[in-house]
């Protein structure tokens, strides 16, 4: 396989690297926002006011 | 809650046990050998600087742990350590804002407190020291100790393993200890936020990765099964500055019996190494392990959940990946190639989304109860911390676009837009969770909630005072330096530019002065407080009472 050149790396990095944040973006949202998660998300704001000591 | 004598003391082995002492001996032999064969007096005096805290660590150890089960064993929470951390935290607040004072002052007035013959009171030696004792010293100390009281609150276990926590709480100030006293002799590598040499960086990574494993086994234990959002940030804080810490600081040592080091980088790869550290150390370090406080803490000072936890799910996973990206906005119009500095300036743009959220989240948790603004002090500190934090983000992005930073750049509105975020976020979290955690911890009611006042409102001047002094101060020098005369020759020799500065210089000094009154006030709040406040009420919080 021949080296990789400065602009191809750079020409990669500027192509797919939006793709690949693109999609960890919308796997972040799709989590957070999943309806059956909703429940879990709820529950889990109130641990810290649950009661201590 | 008691746990019974099987889980603790009977144990038949542990691991911490055998670790720390193991530890404590190797540092003393280390101090011994380089005190004993250095040729560097420098090093010679941070050896037995060195050597003067394993035999205090290994003197506390020994009376603590040897033969016998310290008290704070036996509870089920490992409150101990916190609190120590919470006295670090204070002292090393009052401490470092007060180096800031003086070298506020020295730029005022260059011999103010500087003795030519005592070459470390001179400015380029105590500045680092003013920078570290606040970051790393006071936030830091703030950052594990609120980590190990939201940790074990969230995940309904005691820190994982035994005398580890402590390890870490001494090992973290020890490094402290010889980071400053280094700076005082004139040890440094020269990289902004990282000059501690290569010793004292070998020994942050042993502390660090401990407090990896603290905080990663005492997840481990949880009895709670979701991992609250707040210990995602904390872990991110975490993990990230192991990695900027490990990369940045490799450097090959002179010899092992000499401070002097050189860095593995050069030229342009060396200076992106170091934004990519010294950026992200603001990223991690002084905002997402504060975070985790504004995830844990609000929610409870407030007594209601976050606004929206979704929101901070989205808030957690775009901030990690996008700050990463925005260092080389350090390095606009220098030989970084283009298309790096155009990646750093379009991801610190990007970042406005992540923060403006994460902003929008922890004041609505406020939503419904907008009047305990008015009636819990401490609260109110932290919700104005969270929109400084706004604040301090939203000037960010825009000093990162190259036509603004063409102006901003080396000049005093930078100096401004980082105590904006220092003062008004990292330093109201901050001193927002300390004045929650005294109560809590020593179980006491706060001593006085008009002290907080007045110490809310004399800081608050004081940082109105030092951002708008440096903001006026910066885009002046920035435009007096590009001012050409009719004949194309610049129009202002530098020392003008010096000379204009002064007054603002004073304004900025007064700023500080007056919040390092307002650290003062709190220290003295605080320490009343676990000495000779009320006992608090059986129900926490400790502002219920009022609030009610």
């Amino acid at each position: 396989m021949e080296r990789w050149a400065y602009e191809d790396v750079l020409a990669f990095a500027q192509s797919w690297g939006a793709v690949y944040f693109t999609l960890m973006f919308l796997v972040a949202f799709a989590y957070a926002w999943w309806p059956k998660n909703r429940a879990r998300f709820e529950k889990a704001a109130h641990i810290p006011l649950k009661e201590e000591d | 809650m008691q746990i019974t004598q099987a889980q603790t003391a009977q144990s038949p082995w542990r691991f911490d046990h055998y670790f720390v002492p193991l530890v404590i001996f190797l540092g003393l032999l280390a101090a011994i050998v380089e005190a004993a064969r250095s040729p560097d007096p420098r090093m010679i005096m941070q050896a037995w600087t060195f050597g003067a805290c394993m035999a205090a660590f290994g003197a506390w150890y020994m009376k603590t742990y040897v033969g016998r089960t310290p008290a704070d064993e036996k509870n089920f929470y490992a409150d101990a350590v916190i609190k120590a951390g919470v006295i670090a935290s204070t002292f090393w607040g009052v401490a470092g804002m007060l180096v800031g004072v003086i070298i506020a002052l020295q730029l005022c007035f260059p011999h103010f407190l500087y003795f030519p013959d005592l070459p470390w009171t001179n400015f380029g030696r105590m500045r680092p020291l003013h920078t570290s004792a606040v970051v790393f010293a006071f936030g830091g100390n703030v950052l594990i100790t609120t980590s190990f009281y939201a940790v074990q609150r969230t995940s309904r276990a005691r820190l994982f393993g035994g005398s580890l926590p402590w390890f870490v709480m001494w090992g973290y100030n020890i490094f402290i200890v010889m980071a400053g006293t280094g700076y005082l002799e004139g040890i440094s590598q020269s990289r902004e936020y990282a000059e501690p040499e290569w010793y004292a960086d070998i020994w942050l990574t042993l502390v660090w990765v401990c407090y990896l494993l603290t905080f990663l086994g005492t997840l481990w234990k949880r009895k709670e099964p979701h991992i609250y959002v707040a210990n995602w940030f904390y872990l991110a804080f975490i993990v990230t500055i192991a990695v900027l810490h490990i990369v940045n600081n490799l450097a090959m040592p002179v010899s092992f019996l000499e401070t002097k080091s050189y860095s593995l980088f050069s030229g342009v790869q060396d200076a992106l190494t170091q934004w990519w550290y010294g950026h992200n150390a603001v990223g991690f370090f002084l905002t997402a392990g504060f975070l985790g406080i504004v995830y844990y803490f609000i929610p409870k000072q407030a007594e209601r959940p976050v606004y929206s936890y979704r929101l901070s799910i989205i808030h957690f996973w775009s901030l990690i990946f996008i700050y990463i990206w925005a260092g080389p906005h350090h390095l606009l119009y220098t030989a970084l190639p283009e298309w790096a500095q155009t990646l750093g300036m379009t991801f610190s743009v990007i970042l406005w989304m992540p923060s403006w959220g994460g902003m929008i989240n922890g004041l609505m948790t406020l939503s419904g109860a907008w009047d305990k603004l008015r009636t819990d002090p401490v609260l109110r500190m932290l919700v104005v911390s969270v929109a400084f934090y706004g604040m301090a983000t939203f000037e960010g992005p825009v000093m990162s676009v190259k036509a603004v930073n063409a102006l901003s750049h080396y000049t005093n509105w930078t100096i401004g837009h980082v105590h904006s975020g220092a003062l008004g976020w990292v330093g109201y979290i901050s001193f927002g969770a300390l004045y929650c955690l005294v109560p809590w911890l020593w179980k006491k009611k706060l001593y006085s909630n008009a002290l907080v006042e007045w110490h809310f409102w004399i800081s608050t001047i004081g940082i109105v005072l030092y951002i708008t002094s440096m903001w006026v101060a910066g885009i002046m020098q920035g435009l007096m330096w590009r001012a050409y005369n009719e004949f194309g020759f610049l129009e202002y020799a530098f020392s003008e530019v010096v000379l204009a500065m002064h007054p603002y210089y004073i304004i900025r000094a007064i700023g500080g002065l007056l919040y390092l009154t307002g650290t003062l006030i709190m220290a003295f709040n605080l320490w009343k407080t676990a000495t000779s406040g009320q006992p608090a009420a059986a129900a926490q919080p400790v502002l219920a009472a009022e609030a009610a």
